[in-house]
């Protein structure tokens, strides 16, 4: 096959040097192919006037037309340059710099470099020795440049030299003397190789007078093509604007240059042809009003073509719109595997597979083919062997189902169970991007199970995802081995899973596993397991009652379990209400042989992210990642599905306390805040000692936070005294499905002290956070402490503060988002090509060793128990 | 306050002696030439140490030689770095 050619032919060759130049007026001719005379486009045919911008010598960009210099049709001819003469020289914006320093170094009237002789070859020599190090090199040439700006007499000629400033944007003044672009094209001329190699222009690079532009080139049509409206009006390129702005200044400077008029108008024509010039090269220049298309839109000129995200480099080069892809709302499936996606039949109808028809396969493919556009199983086009492609249509569709046969590609649908990448924005980390199963799902959403949504960071309000479809066996394959939804449940960052039940999911398989006698009837018991896929009931019931047989929740949880041995510790103890003991052994979980002998399954056991998940990682690493996600799934139809069974419902009546804690939280702050004015008063009658190296003030502050904290915390164990242990917040906080005891305890007792920049609220007013408090008021409230709960309400004050402090945090993280992103966005540009080689050194593309051995141990975490090895010691020195 | 010494009669700091500071060694020119087959690459494909690192001067590194790292880690037990010596900032 000729690719097969081709690639044998391939030639390695390492990019040695780049060369910049600058481009000589002599080559500005030398390649163009008509000089621009008129600004006038298109004559009263709406043909293309000669020796316009849109002269045909320049290439063409209707189609049916032919360029006049190479005679080649739209797609054919590359397109070509032009020149317009300028009648007077201007500057070119992005050299005034150089220009400037020009200017500065040498002399006014022989146009040597301020330096002897001597000296002059003496920095030659250094800078000649320095090629290739740009680093030195532009050192060197700063120091010339310092030496030599201020000198006040020539040392060649002797001449006295006026001081050269620059008016910005684009205007030289010599003592009291203008400059013109003239002045400064006839001095640099005078500027010899040699010394103009000495300010950075080596010989071969350029002349400095070409930095001063006396022609112009005129970037081809196809360049800048125009647009043809409906309306058959032409809308041009803004580069065209810009380009006929300068042509038609440039004829009026002539016109008036030949027939003599006042200097003043030429002065002002000759302004506006460098404004013209200057915002062609680029539009957004300080001090310079940017040019502006008829609607009030600057014009986007050559700068800005290429800068910035928009530019050419990141919007076109760095990154680029793909075919077979899809972008839609995503919403939740529990029923969808954890490594399938849904895709709405339009969406599937639309992306295609391309599958090579077989003797083995041609009866299905026929069988695509003849559905024809409308019905979905069908094909979208045919690729005949000799690489013609064909649409299938009503018309074509019998004609082609005549003709198929095995070596014709059809691009048939997408189906169940195709392979394709799913991926949500931002790609923060690779988990980004997955490889799901298709399931060919009605209505117009991608369907995701809720445990997938954890790598994505995705949501269901509102957010939407991209899929793309692997055109190629190669590119299946490698999507599922690699990127596969169950490749990636540990985190290469951790060695942890970071997929696993969430939420309800945890609550119900808490409230299953959490008593030892919670007896389930054997009905109830089979239609549990059935939601899960399990057809079996656990072997032994735990009892039996009136001729019923009962199970208990752990038995059921059981079924599902691979059979592993796991030693873990749950979040709370599940058999004292309020156990404290850090070591309580009820809080010990302990699976033997696939069965739950003892302890609740909680987020420790199945929850996602470090350093929850420690059951999944147990079936991990004993049966690897097929089992894992069965398990994972399973877990979460259980837990869902027991949930449904005993109902749950958290509301606001979660927060009620009884009278007497309510009692008790009042009792507490008061005597908080009694104990405070004690310290108050300590502290204004001048009786307060010192903390060791605090002032008195300070220690008042840290008394005050000190005396807050404590009747915080206490308020907190009131609420978790009073709180009944059916409380499904509780519950909630408990499994660690969601919220937390300090939540609980915002709603119902205290919100207590808000903090702003780690501190009590101090800003505000002189000497006093707020109008409503005394002058020098320093007490809790004044501070920003909220005494109330959210549900009880807060004051006037406590709800200003909490206002606050809310602020605050929306000002943090909007500021961090962008900054942390950019952060990373140079972290990313830094290492994308590094890489871990078969040797296992990380090298980078210039094959430069960056790690011996990867990470320094040779760990991949994604493959290691918490970032350790999953062998014995002893197992690896074998 | 104990007046402050001048800078030559302060007593040099053994830096080896630093728990941060991992064991190193100047490589022998057939240990080098080892290193650069086993990996195939040439010298200048290895990462860079200045010649005004403090290890370097400790050494007696010249520019060109290469320095072995054996650094401690948790999970590896003894992970072996090298760098060769090139002339750095103020060097």
């Amino acid at each position: 096959m000729i690719i097969d050619q081709e690639i044998t032919k391939i030639v390695k060759n390492k990019v040695g040097a780049i060369e910049f130049r600058m481009l000589s007026p002599k080559l500005i001719k030398k390649m163009a192919v008509v000089k621009v005379i008129t600004p006038e486009l298109y004559d009263a045919d709406g043909y293309p006037v000669d020796g316009s911008l849109m002269d045909l010598k320049m290439g063409v960009i209707d189609p049916g037309l032919r360029c006049r210099t190479c005679g080649g049709k739209v797609n054919e001819c590359p397109g070509h340059f032009g020149y317009i003469e300028l009648a007077r020289p201007v500057f070119h914006v992005r050299y005034i710099p150089l220009i400037y320093a020009f200017l500065r170094s040498t002399c006014s009237e022989c146009g040597r470099l301020l330096l002897p002789q001597g000296e002059i070859e003496k920095w030659l020599e250094k800078l000649r020795k320095a090629e290739g190090d740009s680093a030195v090199r532009a050192g060197i040439l700063k120091e010339i440049l310092n030496k030599t700006k201020l000198i006040k007499k020539c040392p060649h000629c002797g001449a006295k030299q006026e001081r050269v400033k620059l008016v910005k944007p684009y205007n030289f003044t010599e003592g009291n003397k203008k400059l013109t672009p003239i002045d400064v094209l006839e001095r640099l001329k005078k500027v010899p190789d040699t010394d103009s190699e000495l300010l950075g222009i080596s010989p071969g690079a350029g002349r400095p007078e070409w930095m001063v532009l006396t022609v112009l080139p005129v970037p081809p049509v196809s360049v800048r093509p125009s647009i043809t409206l409906e309306s058959g009006e032409r809308s041009e390129d803004d580069l065209t604007h810009k380009l006929s702005d300068i042509v038609r200044t440039n004829q009026r400077l002539y016109e008036n240059l030949s027939a003599g008029a006042p200097e003043i108008i030429i002065e002002d024509l000759w302004d506006l042809l460098q404004y013209h010039v200057t915002t062609f090269f680029a539009n957004n220049i300080s001090q310079v009003p940017p040019a502006r298309h008829r609607s009030g839109r600057p014009l986007k000129t050559l700068a800005e073509r290429i800068k910035g995200k928009e530019g050419r480099f990141r919007r076109n080069l760095a990154g680029k719109r793909v075919n077979f892809s899809a972008r839609t709302v995503i919403s939740p499936d529990s029923q969808l595997a954890i490594d399938e996606v849904g895709v709405p039949e339009i969406i599937a109808r639309e992306l295609t597979v391309p599958e090579r028809v077989t003797e083995w396969n041609l009866k299905q493919m026929k069988e695509y083919v003849k559905n024809g556009p409308d019905k979905y199983p069908s094909a979208n086009y045919v690729i005949t062997p000799d690489g013609k492609r064909k649409v299938i249509s009503d018309e074509t569709r019998d004609v082609i189902l005549d003709e198929l046969a095995p070596g014709y590609i059809v691009e048939r649908h997408l189906k169940d169970g195709d392979i394709v990448l799913f991926n949500r924005q931002p790609s923060l980390h690779r988990m980004s991007i997955m490889a799901h199963k298709v399931r060919v799902l009605p209505y117009k959403t991608f369907r995701l199970n809720l445990c997938a949504t954890i790598p994505y960071n995705a949501d269901f309000d509102g957010d939407e995802m991209n899929l793309h479809v692997p055109q190629t066996e190669e590119a299946r394959a490698e999507a599922e081995l690699l990127v596969g939804v169950r490749h990636n449940i540990v985190t290469p960052r951790y060695g942890l899973p970071i997929i696993g039940a969430i939420q309800d999911q945890i609550t119900g398989i808490y409230l299953l596993t959490k008593d030892e006698d919670n007896l389930i009837s054997q009905e109830d018991a089979a239609l549990l397991l059935a939601q899960v896929g399990v057809t079996e009931l656990p072997k032994k019931p735990a009892s039996k009652k009136g001729g019923k047989k009962y199970y208990t929740g752990r038995q059921i949880f059981s079924m599902i379990l691979p059979e592993v041995d796991y030693i873990g510790r749950s979040k709370t103890c599940p058999k004292h209400p309020h156990c404290k003991d850090p070591n309580c052994k009820y809080a010990q979980v302990i699976i033997e042989k696939g069965v739950l002998k003892q302890g609740v399954i909680d987020v420790n056991a199945i929850g996602p992210e470090a350093p929850k998940g420690k059951l999944i990682q147990a079936v991990i690493n004993r049966y690897g990642h097929k089992v894992a996600i069965e398990f994972i799934q399973k877990v979460a139809l259980l837990g869902i599905a027991y949930l449904q069974m005993v109902g749950f419902t958290t509301s606001v009546t979660d927060t009620d306390l009884p009278e007497e804690a309510l009692r008790e939280i009042k009792e507490t702050f008061d005597f908080a805040e009694k104990k405070i004015d004690g310290y108050i008063e300590e502290f204004r009658e001048g009786k307060m000692r010192a903390y060791p190296g605090r002032t008195v003030r300070e220690t008042l502050e840290f008394k005050i936070i000190e005396a807050i904290n404590r009747a915080r915390n206490k308020t907190g164990r009131i609420v978790e005294r009073y709180l009944k242990q059916d409380n499904p917040t509780l519950i909630m906080a408990q499994s660690g499905s969601r919220g937390s005891l300090l939540n609980l305890s915002l709603m119902s007792a205290s919100v207590g002290q808000l903090s702003l920049r780690g501190t009590r609220i101090r800003r505000g007013y002189r000497n006093r956070t707020l109008p409503h408090f005394k002058w020098g008021d320093v007490g809790p409230a004044a501070g920003g402490f909220v005494r109330h709960s959210y549900k009880g309400g807060l004051t006037p004050t406590e709800f200003f503060f909490n206002a606050i402090t809310g602020r605050d945090t929306i000002m943090d993280t909007s500021m961090r988002t962008p900054k942390s992103g950019y952060l990373q966005r140079r972290l990313i540009n830094a290492l994308q090509d590094l890489k871990v080689e078969y040797d296992m050194t990380v090298r980078d593309a210039s094959g430069r060793i960056v790690q011996f051995i990867y990470g320094g141990d040779g760990i991949d975490v994604a493959k290691s128990d918490n970032g350790k090895l999953l062998i014995p010691k002893e197992e690896v020195l074998k | 306050m104990v007046t402050k010494k001048s800078k030559k009669e302060e007593k040099p700091i053994d830096i080896f002696k630093s728990r941060l500071v991992p064991e190193c060694r100047v490589l022998s020119e057939d240990e080098e030439k080892k290193l650069l087959e086993q990996y195939n690459i040439s010298k200048r494909q290895l990462p860079l140490i200045f010649s005004t690192d403090p290890v370097v001067k400790a050494l007696g590194a010249k520019v060109g030689n290469v320095i072995e790292f054996t650094r401690k880690s948790k999970t590896a037990g003894l992970s072996k770095y090298y760098r060769v010596v090139v002339g750095g900032i103020r060097g």
